[in-house]
């Protein structure tokens, strides 16, 4: 694959009452962002685990996105300080696996943030573009 | 495995920008796909009877439909499962729609990304479980959290209904803002003789306990089953004994501004009603300002009370009730004008807001409906009324507040009712009159001989630059009609402030688990076809508090809104979230992580066998107990690692096929 075709493969975890609403208003305002990245559907950001992540860049994504509701905003009262306190978590494992914690974006969109999310996914997308891809997957034991 | 794959085009919505048929072909090839089709519209009963018969046909065991968000359709698509009698669960969607058509616009990249989509749903839904739908009995009782005439209309409709309402104000009086208003437009019917009525129906109703002075402290459970703490605050009067008289009012030597009521314009005693039509008729004693409270001293109401009715010592009350729904209706804020310093509120004294002007036109009213000058005395030669202050500006709200307009015409209207010879000017971006009666009404303003200067008013200020110009307010726009920069003088201004969500609408919307918008409305769940529910089960919104809005229209959201519960009630039954953790106890290590870890409580410890184990009476399926497991051994159904893994590894797996690159080992 030649180097000027390098098109980043993101996963995104969307909390289901933010995030996710927030992703399907950018779509009904028909804001354009990079196609780049594929969501995934989750009950509250505090759904995904560290373990989620790495594998996540086992399978070869180039990033991973977090999005959760606004800290106060969460729909089940806290759940998304728990995705905040598991942040280091998330990169000292990437750290001691090799990735740079530059490809994980913990970030919080609110379902009205349609715009934000747009921005958000451009932004983390161009940021890829600058790191070489991830080798495909990964070997895992 | 079966797998049959729906590809929706949804008009040109999707098709036009991804390639269906290409997606559909491709999808046909995947691991157990049985059948693969696109469709112009799979929510259509065709499209939803194309699913049923092929389930029945091919005998398919999962569903994928790559169509719109899940918030729109997925219900319609589990429906179509259970009728052909299949699981519910065993289907899920690709949202190619929202996060995939509608972003893009490159073909092929839309359809690179709808084969990735639909490869991970694919995947997803081998692993899905079947899940049984739990019912939970509905509450009868409802909350209407608002006194404004929206949550007024709403908890009447219920209580005629023969069910039970609980209807909390904050204020010491229902009524909201329409109690403060004098004329409303375009018909001019009193605001007080409409309302009234209503006011009093709703206090006296036998299927409504009214809880004025009180807040909602805190709000637990679900639809159907809310517990809600409501705080009761000490009015410092016995409502048994009181019987309204208003002796101690008359008596009280304490008067204060009435910053709420009379929007600073007149007085109140310390104890008061707002108003004289209030609903309860018992007044409440302000400790702010009481001198007993704060001196110590005084207590003259109490001597004077023929019923024994103050009571000093009287303290909040916490009410805990159970409710099956809840309405919050809890209106707006008027725009502080103080924050466009160009227009001199607070530094001219002829400078009025919209509420300030609206107590003084009314006969109840501190001016008792004349309309004069702050001295009290004068009478204004010329009146300006500036339209749009605070709205249709990027430095305040952006969003058009849609009642000032028509307010604005109807000051006009007041004035020259009140003062013939009077001249008035209206300074308007666009005259917006987009309902029953409204257009007529501006143009029955523009016979009236109401002058009407297309611009927005730039600045108010008292320097002259002319004799005719001493002693006035200068009020100067540019005219956009004759493109003419102008300054207008006249004796006073009024502002038509418009309508904010109220300061504290975030930590209400917390309260209550809704959502708000980016000016702090409260969001309803679909703006066109839901409007009055929220992503909240069992909590509806209604009135100003969802957007600015009239009456006609607060009126019919409070009645949409009771229709919304009513139907909730009769059904008499709830649908249990289905997708809770569940703890495997063979491999639980009774850490208690998921214990610390869960907003709900839900999981208890059980000290005998040193285990975890999960109320799913209670667990709302957040999963965040999943993430925090160390040893892996909670499952939230519906969302298990498998599944998701499996979402994310079709993904990607999708994506290095389409790239071309030999998948590594």
């Amino acid at each position: 694959m030649p180097e000027n075709s390098y098109e980043p493969k993101i996963i995104g975890y969307l909390c289901n009452w933010c995030s996710y609403a927030g992703a399907d208003g950018a779509g009904l305002a028909r804001i354009e962002y990079p196609p780049n990245v594929k969501i995934i559907r989750v009950p509250c950001s505090g759904r995904v685990s560290p373990e989620m992540v790495l594998r996540t860049f086992m399978q070869g994504a180039d990033g991973v996105m977090v999005l959760g509701c606004h800290i106060g905003d969460c729909h089940y009262g806290n759940g998304n300080h728990r995705t905040a306190k598991r942040f280091p978590v998330y990169t000292e494992l990437m750290d001691y696996m090799g990735i740079p914690k530059e490809r994980l974006w913990v970030q919080w969109v609110s379902a009205s943030e349609g715009p934000i999310f747009a921005e958000v996914v451009a932004e983390f997308t161009e940021r890829l573009r600058t790191m070489p891809p991830m080798r495909g997957k990964l070997e895992v034991g | 495995m079966k797998k049959g794959v729906y590809i929706c085009h949804c008009g040109s919505n999707i098709a036009g920008t991804v390639d269906v048929e290409e997606v559909s072909k491709w999808a046909d090839d995947l691991e157990d796909v049985a059948i693969s089709r696109d469709y112009k519209f799979m929510c259509s009963s065709l499209g939803q009877e194309l699913i049923e018969k092929d389930i029945e046909e091919y005998g398919l065991d999962r569903v994928v439909v790559a169509s719109c968000s899940p918030h729109m359709h997925e219900s319609t698509f589990r429906g179509a499962c259970q009728r052909a009698g299949l699981n519910p669960y065993f289907m899920e969607m690709a949202n190619i729609r929202e996060h995939c058509s509608w972003v893009h616009k490159d073909k092929e990249a839309g359809t690179e990304k709808s084969k990735a989509l639909v490869a991970a749903a694919l995947s997803r839904v081998g692993h899905h479980e079947p899940l049984v739908i739990q019912y939970a009995p509905v509450d009868k009782n409802t909350l209407v959290v608002g006194g404004g005439i929206a949550g007024i209309q709403a908890a009447l409709e219920i209580a005629n209904s023969g069910y039970h309402v609980y209807l909390v104000e904050r204020e010491p009086s229902i009524g909201g803002h329409m109690s403060q208003l004098d004329k409303t437009f375009p018909t001019l019917d009193c605001s007080a003789c409409i309302l009234t009525p209503r006011m009093f129906e709703a206090g006296n109703h036998e299927n409504i306990t009214l809880l004025t002075y009180s807040e909602v402290e805190n709000v637990d459970g679900y639809i159907g089953n809310f517990e809600v703490r409501i705080r009761k605050r000490a009015r410092a009067i016995d409502e048994e004994a009181c019987t309204g008289c208003g002796l101690c009012e008359e008596k009280c030597p304490i008067s204060v501004v009435d910053d709420v009521f009379e929007a600073g314009l007149g007085y109140r005693k310390a104890v008061y009603r707002p108003f004289p039509q209030a609903v309860p008729k018992y007044p409440v004693i302000d400790r702010e300002n009481c001198t007993w409270y704060q001196k110590g001293k005084c207590r003259l109401c109490e001597k004077v009370c023929p019923t024994d009715a103050i009571d000093f010592e009287q303290e909040d009350e916490i009410l805990e009730v159970k409710v099956g729904n809840i309405i919050v209706a809890t209106g707006y804020d008027a725009f502080d004008a103080r924050r466009i310093p160009q227009y001199g509120y607070g530094r001219y004294p002829n400078v009025f807001t919209g509420l300030e002007f609206e107590r003084m036109t009314n006969a109840a009213g501190p001016t008792t409906g004349k309309v004069v000058l702050r001295d009290g005395v004068n009478v204004p030669e010329s009146v300006a009324i500036i339209h749009c202050v605070g709205s249709r500006d990027k430095k305040y709200n952006e969003y058009c507040s849609a009642v000032c307009c028509m307010y604005s015409l109807k000051f006009a209207h007041m004035v020259h009712d009140k003062l013939p010879d009077a001249k008035v000017y209206n300074f308007y971006i666009d005259i917006r009159t987009p309902a029953k009666g409204y257009e007529e009404f501006y143009h029955r303003l523009l016979e009236e001989g109401t002058i009407f200067i297309r611009g927005r008013a730039a600045s108010i200020s008292d320097v002259a630059l002319t004799v005719e110009e001493e002693g006035k307010l200068i009020v100067t726009a540019e005219d956009t009609l004759i493109g003419e920069q102008r300054r207008i003088p006249v004796d006073m201004a009024i502002l038509s402030t418009g309508l904010e969500a109220r300061h504290d609408s975030q930590e209400v919307a917390r309260t209550f688990s809704i959502s708000i918008d980016k000016n702090g409305f409260f969001r309803e769940r679909h703006p066109k076809l839901d409007p009055v529910a929220t992503m909240t089960g069992g909590v509806f919104i209604a009135g100003a508090a969802q957007g600015p809005r009239d009456i006609p229209s607060s009126v019919a959201q409070g009645a949409a809104a009771a229709a919304r519960v009513l139907s909730i009630i009769d059904k008499g039954e709830v649908e249990m979230e289905a997708a809770t953790a569940e703890v495997n106890d063979l491999t639980c290590v009774g850490c208690r992580m998921c214990v610390i870890s869960c907003p709900y409580e839900a999981i208890d410890y059980l000290e005998d066998r040193q285990k975890a184990e999960v109320n799913r009476a209670l667990c709302k399926g957040c999963g965040t107990c999943v993430a925090a497991c160390p040893s892996k051994s909670i499952t939230l159904h519906h969302f298990t690692d498998q599944e998701l893994m499996a979402q994310m590894t079709g993904a990607m797996n999708a994506l290095f096929e389409i790239d071309g690159v030999l998948m590594p080992a």
